[in-house]
């Protein structure tokens, strides 16, 4: 015999995709952490030795050939920003039910993601690391490497919540937000990687 | 003769197509308890594999020469895989398994949230658990010889990791988006409240163990520049698949505790707050696992480094041992305040829990320098009561929600039988490596050690331990199978339960809830059996 428990009234939305975006997140955010952490380890245990004048201590972490490209890397990071902008306009206009600014918010987010992975394929190209040449150069082709996976994942996202925008999903309000929600967690994990890979390296 | 000729002829053609639905049914389910079925059964076969194991090495430590029955050069691979299987391969995706069942049915949810999520966790897992076992047979793993088996495990364990976090997503989503209307976030069940723990945790703490695995990939497949051999990867991600990290894991078999010992004590559980508390403070020693160092007290030098040492060790070893302490405890005032009658499920969960609390507290001894056992087969001891003690629980846990994934109560008395013999079981796993610990066995080491004293009788009870541990399991899986084909149907409230699993039919349907309801405490079934005397 089953027992009787007083009915529910009507649910009210549950928010499963926003939550576990936010979960997801927060998974990513530890392994762009966790990396970072290896990475500074690296650094802090890399020999040190005295400049020719005598009067600087210098870490031989970065070999002295390897130049980093700024203006791609600062691009990168001002890129992020804007992607995560879009995004949040793209929750905008779903909530105002207005679907052709939130597809093209959407299109614009993806055009920003291709960007960003153009310009992290034109500092590698810039910098011709071999992978094996030494500490520096594995850890920092798996740290980015790792962040364009999440930069990719994020387009796929992107491209998902434009098809559903275009499919006439009005009131796919939810999906919206998760995906802008994954933006600013995207251009938060940039912001360090691009603090303590690009400007501290 | 000819009709029956002719319907059973029928007959095979039908059930061999319904084999192949079956199997196709069981490949893409989206059902919570297929899934977390799957899960709990590949686990226990794991559960299996580690005792014996466990047996072998103990065995084979007897003496210099062993039983031989491991090759010199293939010890360190199996004492990796051992490990791993032990912390990723059992008791990460055992308690997921349950969780994935059970959760959806407590919460009052007609599915668990993201379903293909939880199903694509499983196969990622499997699969996982699949390269990791062919790179350990093809001379794979830490310190094995073939490099392209080295990289396989590498990936293999990555992928374990990615579908264990899947899984913890989905089981941490239903649990804060799809409780039954009413059910405040005070009011989950306690078991259901260890799950979002441990599965929160696992999210939070796995990925610094994957980007230290895309790390080792990267460094491995290009030259070894930077985190050195194959041996070295011990170095790097033991801490995966040691204490404190285990402890993510084991928070869920004491959730299991204190989800039974108030229905077995027939009264609402005292201080649930407390139990809730302790049930987070269990998995605070993942913050310094993350960390990727040992926390070890050491009061020598001056006062600030005195602090130094003994601030991250009380927080990272001894608030597990607290939270651990307090949830058992509180959990068991259940039994002074009610009626208590001892059942199998029971029995399971509270020596389980007894188990891990040992394991706990040898991890905080442990961690003692001066008791100059960090290194030892001590912490052997530590992880095989956690594992086995949780192993218990696990199995307590599914005598309890038995009637609710398979629609069978199992025979309470072999079953209790069966729980005092994993008692006796891990007692004797772990114990003699605590002292063998103390007589400074190396850890995870099968030769070269000082054999002499009594090292062979340690490692004889050691091995015996593992070894009826594993015919523990072995039996429990037979009960359950003869129970589930002798189809001994169980009613649908068979332990006068407290939660809303307990008011659907047995085994629960597809869907779980013809209609949901509306919870106002945490105990909704109490409230609706209104001839019980409840205890305020």
């Amino acid at each position: 015999m089953s027992l009787a428990l007083p009915a529910a009234p009507q649910q009210s939305s549950r928010r499963q995709l926003l939550v576990s975006t936010a979960l997801v997140a927060a998974g990513a955010a530890m392994l762009i952490a966790g990396m970072l952490a290896m990475w500074m380890k690296f650094r802090a245990g890399s020999p040190t030795r005295e400049s020719s004048d005598g009067l600087r201590i210098i870490k031989d972490w970065m070999p002295e050939s390897i130049t980093i490209p700024e203006v791609a890397a600062n691009t990168m990071f001002a890129t992020f920003p804007f992607a995560a902008l879009m995004a949040q306009w793209a929750v905008y206009s779903a909530k105002r039910r207005d679907g052709g600014h939130r597809s093209l918010a959407l299109v614009i987010t993806f055009g920003l993601g291709i960007a960003i992975v153009n310009a992290q394929i034109a500092i590698y190209l810039q910098m011709e690391l071999g992978l094996a040449e030494g500490a520096f150069q594995t850890l920092f082709y798996a740290i980015t490497g790792t962040m364009m996976f999440l930069v990719i994942t994020g387009m796929a996202f992107t491209a998902v919540t434009f098809f559903r925008s275009i499919g006439g999903r009005d009131d796919d309000q939810q999906v919206v937000s998760a995906h802008a929600l994954y933006w600013y967690f995207l251009t938060a994990a940039f912001t360090a990687v691009w603090f303590f890979v690009y400007v501290q390296k | 003769m000819t009709t029956i000729d002719t319907h059973v002829g029928a007959t095979t053609k039908a059930n061999g197509s319904s084999f192949i639905a079956a199997v196709g049914q069981w490949v893409t389910s989206s059902d919570h308890k297929k899934i977390g079925r799957l899960f709990i059964g590949w686990s226990l076969i794991h559960a299996i594999e580690v005792a014996v194991l466990g047996a072998i090495f103990g065995f084979e430590r007897m003496s210099p020469s062993g039983l031989e029955l491991i090759a010199g050069d293939a010890a360190l691979q199996l004492s990796w895989y051992s490990r791993h299987l032990m912390i990723l391969g059992l008791l990460a995706p055992l308690f997921l398994g349950i969780a994935i069942a059970v959760v959806p049915l407590q919460v009052g949810s007609r599915a668990i949230s993201l379903p293909r999520l939880a199903q694509f966790s499983f196969w990622s897992w499997l699969f996982g658990s699949g390269l990791v076992l062919i790179s350990i047979i093809g001379n794979g793993g830490p310190g094995g010889g073939n490099g392209d088996m080295v990289d396989l495990f590498l990936m293999g364990v990555a992928l374990v990791a990615v579908g264990i976090i899947a899984g913890s997503v989905s089981v941490a989503t239903t649990v804060m988006t799809s409780r039954a209307p009413g059910m405040s976030m005070d009011m989950v069940p306690a078991f259901s409240w260890s799950a979002l723990v441990g599965s929160i945790t696992s999210i939070l703490s796995l990925p610094v163990a994957i980007g230290t695995l895309i790390y080792l990939y990267a460094d491995h497949t290009a030259g070894q520049v930077a985190f050195g051999s194959n041996k070295e990867i011990e170095k790097w991600l033991g801490w995966v698949y040691a204490q404190p990290m285990s402890f993510v894991f084991i928070v869920m078999a004491l959730g299991v505790l204190a989800e039974i010992a108030p229905v077995a004590a027939r009264v609402r559980q005292p201080l649930r707050p407390v139990v809730l508390i302790g049930l987070g403070l269990a998995t605070s020693g993942v913050l310094g696992a993350v960390t990727q160092s040992s926390h070890t007290l050491n009061l020598d030098g001056s006062s600030s480094d005195k602090i130094s040492s003994t601030l991250p060790f009380l927080l990272f070893n001894g608030l597990p041992l607290l939270g651990v302490l307090v949830s058992v405890a509180v959990a068991l005032l259940a039994l002074k305040e009610g009626r208590p009658r001892v059942n199998a499920a029971f029995a399971f969960a509270v020596l389980g829990s007894l188990m891990i609390l040992a394991g706990v507290a040898g991890s905080f001894v442990q961690h003692i320098e001066s008791a100059n056992i960090v290194t030892t087969s001590f912490g052997e001891g530590v992880t095989a009561y956690l594992v086995y003690g949780s192993v218990l629980c696990a199995l307590g846990a599914l005598t309890h929600w038995a009637p609710k994934l398979w629609g069978v109560v199992l025979d309470d008395k072999k079953v209790l039988g069966l729980a005092g013999l994993g008692l006796i079981g891990t007692v004797l796993a772990a114990l003699p490596l605590y002292i063998a610990g103390f007589s400074k066995q190396p850890a995870h080491a099968v030769f070269g050690f000082d054999y002499d004293g009594p090292v062979a009788l340690w490692n004889l009870l050691a091995g015996a331990g593992a070894a009826l541990v594993a015919l523990v399991v072995l039996a429990f899986v037979g009960l359950l199978v003869q129970a589930v084909r002798a189809g001994a149907g169980a009613t649908d409230d068979p332990w006068d339960a407290h939660t809303l699993e307990w008011s659907v039919p047995s085994p629960a349907p597809l869907n779980n809830f013809a209609a949901l309801a509306t919870v106002h405490s945490s105990e909704p079934l109490l409230d609706a059996k209104p001839s019980q005397e409840v205890p305020a």
